[in-house]
């Protein structure tokens, strides 16, 4: 794994599965690897989820907080708020 | 020495069932909401006509004027299947309790002024009918509809207007401290009181509307987009200034329901407008006519309940027509 790549673990599960989704949406770069009961989703320098891509894919509002219910690991420096979650790497 | 622990991954031979992939793609995993719906209704080799309706087929296109190439492109936005919806509504139900249960422990009913009270109880209490007529609609709209993916919808549209008007009831009882008087006085006022007849004839016209698409947009569009904005939200409003804010807590159930159907409802209409020409001057000609229709009809309830009735009508009907234009229509 090279320095510059933020990386998001996520429980392969019917709640990450939209969440994949809104960041395969506003994330071109981002690789998704299917792991055996986890999700591996990679992209350099920095990765989005967007709430309000989210909230278009289930329909209903959704709050960032939500990703923590699936989150096995990550990497990078997270900026999260109410409309968005954040990893990057500052350099 | 490091020990390197190796997983095997095994590729599922298929995501999905065959019709499924079909629809969304090879290799996709589809979602639960997808495989519960696609193309779950019989579409070939029906044994023979129902008897009760021979001109067609048990499940038939032909049932509305509307014209779709795939009946499967009403999706429901809020991607209801049976057990998200039931644990949804579970949650909703649990905070209804708890709003029911904070009234009778705080006893806020005896600071609303009694002539709230009585308001309520005469004015209010006979959407319990109308509620019942929107469950009828709906299960109308189960039968005669094409398609799983809106056939379900209905089916939990009308589960939810029961619940509406089970809430009014307990509403009601409530207020009169068990009295079941009121039920039947609020009956009484739907089948003689004067400003009630004009709803009462606009919902049971419906009823006998052969056209199913037709009903859904009367119903579920256009007399739902006066009659739940005029009780559950203006009026509620008046009512707080006038210390009946009780109401609002109980009627909470039914105004978050009526926000989060209405991007179903607003859904559907936009498929269908967008589908063809024809389609989007065969709805807006509906809901031309039954604007009309329910224009007066409100105005006579309006008049009982709020400071400025014309005015108010006025409003909801004006954001009914914003909310159609916006989804495809010419109103």
């Amino acid at each position: 794994m090279s320095q510059n790549n933020v990386m998001l673990v996520l429980q392969a599960n019917e709640e990450a599965r939209p969440m994949v989704e809104a960041i395969q949406k506003d994330n071109q770069d981002a690789i998704v690897e299917n792991q055996p009961a986890m999700i591996k989703i990679t992209s350099p320098g920095k990765l989005v989820i967007k709430a309000e891509t989210m909230e278009e894919i289930i329909g209903r509002e959704w709050d960032p907080q939500e990703l923590q219910l699936v989150l096995i690991s990550l990497a990078g420096n997270v900026d999260e708020d109410y409309d968005h979650f954040t990893i990057y790497w500052d350099n | 020495m490091t020990l390197d622990i190796k997983s095997i991954d095994i590729q599922p031979k298929r995501e999905t069932f065959g019709h499924v992939a079909r629809r969304i793609g090879e290799g996709k995993a589809a979602t639960r909401y997808e495989e519960a719906t696609y193309d779950l209704q019989a579409t070939h080799n029906f044994h023979y006509r129902p008897t009760y309706n021979p001109k067609y087929e048990l499940y038939d296109t032909d049932k509305t004027a509307i014209k779709m190439e795939d009946w499967y492109k009403f999706l429901d936005p809020r991607q209801y299947y049976y057990s998200n919806y039931v644990m949804t509504r579970a949650k909703q139900q649990e905070v209804a309790e708890q709003n029911f249960t904070f009234i009778e422990k705080r006893d806020l009913l005896s600071v609303m002024p009694q002539d709230v009270k009585n308001e309520i109880l005469n004015h209010v209490l006979p959407l319990r009918h109308y509620e019942w007529g929107a469950n009828m609609n709906n299960l109308q709209l189960v039968s005669e509809s094409y398609g799983a993916a809106f056939a379900s919808a209905s089916m939990f549209h009308a589960e939810d207007r029961l619940g509406n008007a089970q809430y009014i009831t307990r509403i009601g009882l409530m207020i009169s401290e068990n009295e079941t008087d009121v039920l039947d006085n609020s009956k009484e006022a739907w089948l003689n009181d004067a400003s009630w007849q004009p709803l009462r004839k606009a919902l049971e016209d419906s009823f006998v509307l052969e056209d199913w698409f037709e009903l859904h947009m009367v119903q579920n569009i256009i007399m739902d987009g006066f009659i739940q904005p005029l009780f559950f939200n203006v009026y509620e409003q008046e009512l707080n200034a006038r210390g009946g804010s009780a109401q609002g807590m109980m009627s909470e159930f039914i105004t978050t329901w009526y926000e989060e159907s209405s991007k179903w409802t607003d859904k559907t209409i936009e498929v269908a407008s967008s589908e063809s020409e024809e389609n989007a001057q065969l709805l807006s000609s509906w809901a031309i006519k039954y604007i009309e229709i329910m224009e007066e009809a409100t105005l006579a309830l309006a008049k009982n309940i709020v400071e400025n009735p014309t005015s108010t009508v006025a409003t909801i009907k004006e954001n009914l027509i914003n909310r159609l234009n916006k989804n495809g229509l010419k109103v």
